[in-house]
């Protein structure tokens, strides 16, 4: 093993971390806010990766998938939070999961019958093709775009989170909702909201992982076991943790490929259940959830 | 790709459930008596996952099958006797299909199973049918089922195996001293792919300069490609199936690999290079067990397709589609030598048929039941260079697959 | 079972006292008339092969109800012990020769290991923790079952065992006949069940409930909250360790599948399509499930859909499932 090939490994790996996080986002702000855990979570990805070949067919350009589709699948979220998600609140915790579980085949069993059953097309937009040399040996662009929008993401993230009214709602919400209501907060509102930004992130990750991805209606399956697993390590609900699960798991992975390449999905649920044995709160949760 | 689906709800389908519902209740009144048994018509089921990745598979091949089924009953069927194909969708889960199998041999009491597109479902139905020496023509591609362990009187393995597409590729890829490096999936298929490529490798005298095993069902490639470049490899043999060889594929191209090695599959998937795309596959080689192009030089090829054509609004037949049509024909060719339903006696005669269907001549092996057959060996085609959309490859070479491309008798573990 | 809602559905408008006259003969009796129901789903339903499956599931469900409905703990991993004992059952017949009754002990025997040991692992967690901690082991078990191919059979699932007679008190007993099959399964389905509601009417079921009202409340009376939780687990592990091994012998291969969460999804989904606040709603669940699903899916493709659906109405405006609706309107 030369010190190059380490060093491309833990390099692979740590984009791989960043795709991992814009898979799991949606999923995290959702579960954090909201206290939902989003069966439907890997449907939907889908979901926003075919709305992405919808729009690109259309308009003939990835950067309008990319802008369009989120939106379009937002809206859906939030109509599935008015129609589907609401009612459950005064219920067990159960009831969303199992809905949510519900939903997720009707997602794609609806996606089969639009598109079929077998998969669609959906090229790297051809700015981004190619390769780049980086020293340690050659890296797709497209792979590096990607890392640079998740950053972009983030970055908006905190800054709504940290730096404004609405984000000091919506933290406050998630720590006590009793006492916003008490205040006169309108917390469905809130929710509303969140859960349709929550899916816009997870079809936002489904358009982008399209042209790494074989765009096909069971493509999200592995999509929720992966959100899972860097979800639970991070911390439920902790979007910092999600970072820092995803590349710690996108490491753990790529090293795993280099040593014993079968175990590399195996290592995922292992590090998991790890975590979840010593710190069943994740890294970056809050004890008592 | 809708309009494919808006076709499958063909009459004949409908008609075969409407049925089903009709059999319920005359199953509950009473067995069929035996007497019955001469002018009962031949019952056929036909497991299959219509459900799932490989619903656009299925549904060919449920449409190859009726073809075969509406030819035999057209020509007369066997002295009057007509054929009837019972559907059933597998879901592409063993468990299902051992179930399914059960209920079309006790409920429905066909005379012979044919379908499964899975290895998993394959040998679920086959342990099935064992268990009840009930006739099976399996359409799978497996080397399991070729083995004593697993082997049967009763079935019969119409599709090819990976071990023939394995050596038929690599014959027409691999030169002596070049060196290939392997990606093959961590399960029995992939193992399968894997050992058939390296046997073919040793012989023709090139080196392996590496072999990674990847998780079945793995959504990204991208940790494993670095060491693979590093391997420098002229030939990249990439062993794994379906959505898998899709991904991997799609990410070695991503990863600038086929500027670097040429990209060689066992096999090639008509539906899977529509979904992907074409520049994605081009330049990829792989093996198939047929290519509508065969029409060009193979008259039988013709005519099926022609038949196809006709039934389906022009619609041509794919390679898994296929296997509906040559499983179905060769039963029912048995079933005419025959001259009736009786097991043994359609054993008998499936053991010394010829035929030849759709792509030149075939014919069960004695020992392990394999069809013998030709592979073809395939290259994805360059956007530019394709004359239609259904024109996909270029047909390399025609391997006519005899003893030799097959593991001996006694290497699959039957007495000499 | 079928016999019940009917009637009491019919007599709806009829007074309060012969509802309930009715209903408490009813469950007197519930036993012997479950038996008797059971005893007619052969020529019920549209095949046998579907009827010995309903057993089987409908013993998973139940047995899986113990912990979910009665305990309270949502598990997303029971595929483990339902695989576990399917294997095992497999296994020791491919492997070791056993005898039929000896290797389903044997798959019993490990299901309740591996449940104790899974049990031991995520019995402290809760909440949402619960499930994911059990969803994290089931996957192990699955990777594990997939890598261990020499064991296993891999991918292509454990082959080899078919069961084609088979010997009960000197009797013997042909087990490709569906109808001799379908008994033999139905034997070992009644003992489930009754086992089951014995282990409800005990003082422990009481305390398993009362777990699941309020957990701190059973803790400040003094039970040990822990041990119990552990042992409603370990229970819950071996009825539906049983079920996987029946199923093994039924279908004589254990599909990979069988070790796979959507295995776990399949049994929350049809104890709440029938249930889970009752006894036989699990079972009604998992009979409903598999009905549906056979004869959806030889209608469409498409069945997915259609389950799916009728999933998300049941969530959102029967979240009593089936059975316990029925119930309920005995109630009113």
């Amino acid at each position: 093993m030369d010190l190059q090939l380490i060093a491309m490994q833990l390099l692979s790996g740590a984009v791989l971390g960043a795709v991992l996080v814009m898979t799991a986002l949606g999923f995290t702000i959702i579960f954090g806010m909201l206290g939902v855990v989003n069966f439907a979570h890997g449907a939907l990805f889908m979901v926003g990766a075919y709305a992405g070949v919808a729009v690109a067919m259309q308009t003939g350009s990835f950067w309008w998938a990319l802008l369009v589709a989120p939106i379009a699948v937002g809206a859906i979220g939030l109509l599935i939070e008015r129609l589907l998600i609401r009612p459950l609140y005064s219920r067990p915790p159960d009831d969303p999961i199992l809905l949510t579980f519900g939903l997720g085949y009707v997602l794609v069993e609806g996606v089969r019958i639009v598109f079929g059953n077998d998969g669609i097309p959906f090229s790297t937009p051809s700015a981004l093709v190619g390769v780049v040399n980086l020293g340690i040996g050659y890296f797709p662009i497209y792979r590096l775009f990607v890392i640079g929008v998740v950053a972009f993401i983030l970055l908006l993230l905190w800054l709504g989170l940290e730096k404004t009214r609405f984000g000091l709602i919506v933290r406050a919400g998630a720590r006590d909702p009793q006492i916003m209501r008490v205040l006169g907060v309108d917390m469905r509102r809130l929710w509303f909201l969140v859960f349709g930004l929550g899916i816009g992130l997870t079809a936002l990750g489904g358009v982008l992982a399209a042209p790494m991805r074989n765009v096909s209606p069971e493509m999200g399956t592995i999509v929720l076991a992966e959100a899972f697993v860097v979800t639970v390590i991070g911390g439920l609900g902790s979007i910092a943790g999600a970072v820092v699960a995803g590349i710690l798991v996108g490491l753990v992975v790529s090293m795993t490929s280099l040593f014993a390449p079968e175990m590399a999905t195996i290592s995922m649920f292992a590090l998991m259940a790890l975590v979840l044995l010593i710190r069943p709160q994740g890294l970056f949760g809050r004890a008592g959830v | 790709m809708k309009g494919k689906h808006d076709k499958f709800k063909s009459p004949t389908r409908r008609q075969v459930i409407g049925g089903i519902g009709m059999g319920t209740a005359t199953a509950l009144l009473g067995m069929p008596l035996v007497a019955r048994a001469q002018s009962e018509p031949i019952r056929i089921g036909f497991p299959t996952p219509l459900t799932g990745p490989f619903g656009a598979e299925a549904r060919d091949q449920v449409k190859s099958a009726e073809l075969a089924v509406k030819q035999f009953n057209d020509a007369g069927g066997l002295g009057g006797r007509k054929a009837e194909l019972l559907v059933r969708d597998d879901k592409l889960n063993a468990g299902e299909a051992a179930t399914r199998t059960l209920e079309l041999i006790e409920k429905d009491k066909v005379h012979a199973v044919v379908g499964a597109l899975s290895s998993a479902v394959q040998l679920a139905v086959n342990q099935v049918t064992r268990a009840r020496s009930t006739l099976y023509i399996s359409i799978s591609q497996s080397d399991t089922i070729n083995e004593v362990k697993d082997w049967s009187r009763y079935t019969f393995h119409e599709a090819l195996n990976p071990h023939m597409t394995t050596a038929a590729v690599a014959k027409h890829t691999f030169k002596k001293g070049m060196k290939i490096a392997y990606l093959a999936a961590d399960y029995a298929y992939g193992h399968e792919m894997l050992r058939g490529f390296k046997r073919a490798q040793a012989a023709i005298g090139a080196a392996s300069v590496g072999e990674i095993l990847h998780p079945l069902g793995a959504p990204d490639y991208s940790t494993f490609l670095p060491r693979i470049s590093a391997m420098k490899p002229d030939i990249l043999c990439i062993c794994n199936f379906g959505r898998d060889q899709a991904n991997s594929i799609k990410q070695a191209v991503e990863f600038g690999m086929k500027q670097q090695m040429k990209i060689v599959v066992p096999v090639l998937l008509h539906n899977q290079r529509l979904a992907v795309g074409p520049e994605v596959f081009e330049g990829v080689v792989g093996g198939a067990n047929y290519y509508w192009g065969l029409e060009e030089t193979i008259p039988s090829a013709k005519a099926f397709n022609n038949a196809f054509r006709a039934a389906n609004n022009g619609a041509i037949p794919t390679d898994y589609g296929a296997y509906g049509y040559t499983g179905v024909k060769s039963l029912l060719q048995a079933i005419t030598a025959a001259g009736g339903t009786e097991t043994d006696k359609v054993v008998a005669a499936l053991e010394g048929l010829k035929y030849d269907v759709a792509k030149g001549p075939q014919s069960y092996r004695k020992c392990d039941h394999q069809s013998i057959q030709s592979v073809l060996v395939l290259e994805s085609k360059k956007k530019a260079d394709m004359k239609s959309d259904v024109d996909l490859f270029r047909v390399v070479a025609t391997e006519q697959s005899g003893e030799a491309m097959l593991r001996t008798c006694a290497e699959l573990g039957f007495p000499a | 079972m079928t016999i019940q809602p009917i009637d009491s559905t019919s007599s709806a408008k009829r007074p309060r006292l012969a509802i309930d006259g009715l209903m408490r003969t009813a469950s007197a009796w519930r036993m012997p008339l479950t038996v008797l129901v059971l005893c007619t789903l052969p020529w019920v339903l549209p095949s046998k092969a579907l009827a010995v499956n309903v057993l089987i599931y409908g013993t998973f469900a139940v047995g899986y109800n113990l912990l979910f409905g009665y305990t309270g703990l949502l598990s997303f991993g029971h595929a483990a012990f339902f695989g576990g004992g399917a294997y095992l059952t497999g296994m020791s017949i491919v492997h070791f020769g056993f005898a039929w009754y000896t290797a389903l002990s044997t798959g019993i025997l490990g299901a309740l290991l591996l449940s104790l040991v899974m049990g031991v692992l995520s019995i402290r967690t809760r909440g949402i923790y619960f499930s994911m901690v059990t969803l994290a082991l089931a996957q192990l078990a699955y990777y594990t079952a997939l890598q261990a191919s020499s064991w296993t059979g891999g991918e292509n699932g454990l082959r080899g065992f078919t069961v084609s007679k088979i010997d009960v008190l000197s009797l013997q007993i042909d087990f490709l006949n569906p109808l001799h099959k379908y008994y033999v399964v139905l034997l070992f389905t009644a003992l489930a069940l009754w086992l089951v509601s014995r282990v409800l009417k005990s003082s422990f079921g009481a305390v398993i409930e009362a777990i699941r009202e309020n957990e701190v409340r059973a803790r400040a009376c003094g039970y040990n909250v822990e041990r119990t939780k552990l042992l409603s687990f370990v229970l819950s592990g071996g009825i539906c360790g049983l079920a996987g091994g029946l199923s093994a012998l039924h279908l004589a291969i254990v599909p990979l599948d069988t070790l796979h969460y959507h295995t776990s999804g399949l049994v929350v989904m049809m104890t709440l399509l029938g249930g889970m606040g009752s006894f036989f709603g699990p079972f009604v669940g998992a009979l409903a499930f598999l009905v549906m699903e056979d004869v959806l899916s030889l209608w469409t493709s498409h069945w997915q859909l259609f389950v799916g659906a009728i999933f998300i109405l049941f969530v959102l405006f029967l979240p009593k499932g089936i059975w316990g609706t029925i119930m309920g309107l005995g109630d009113r």
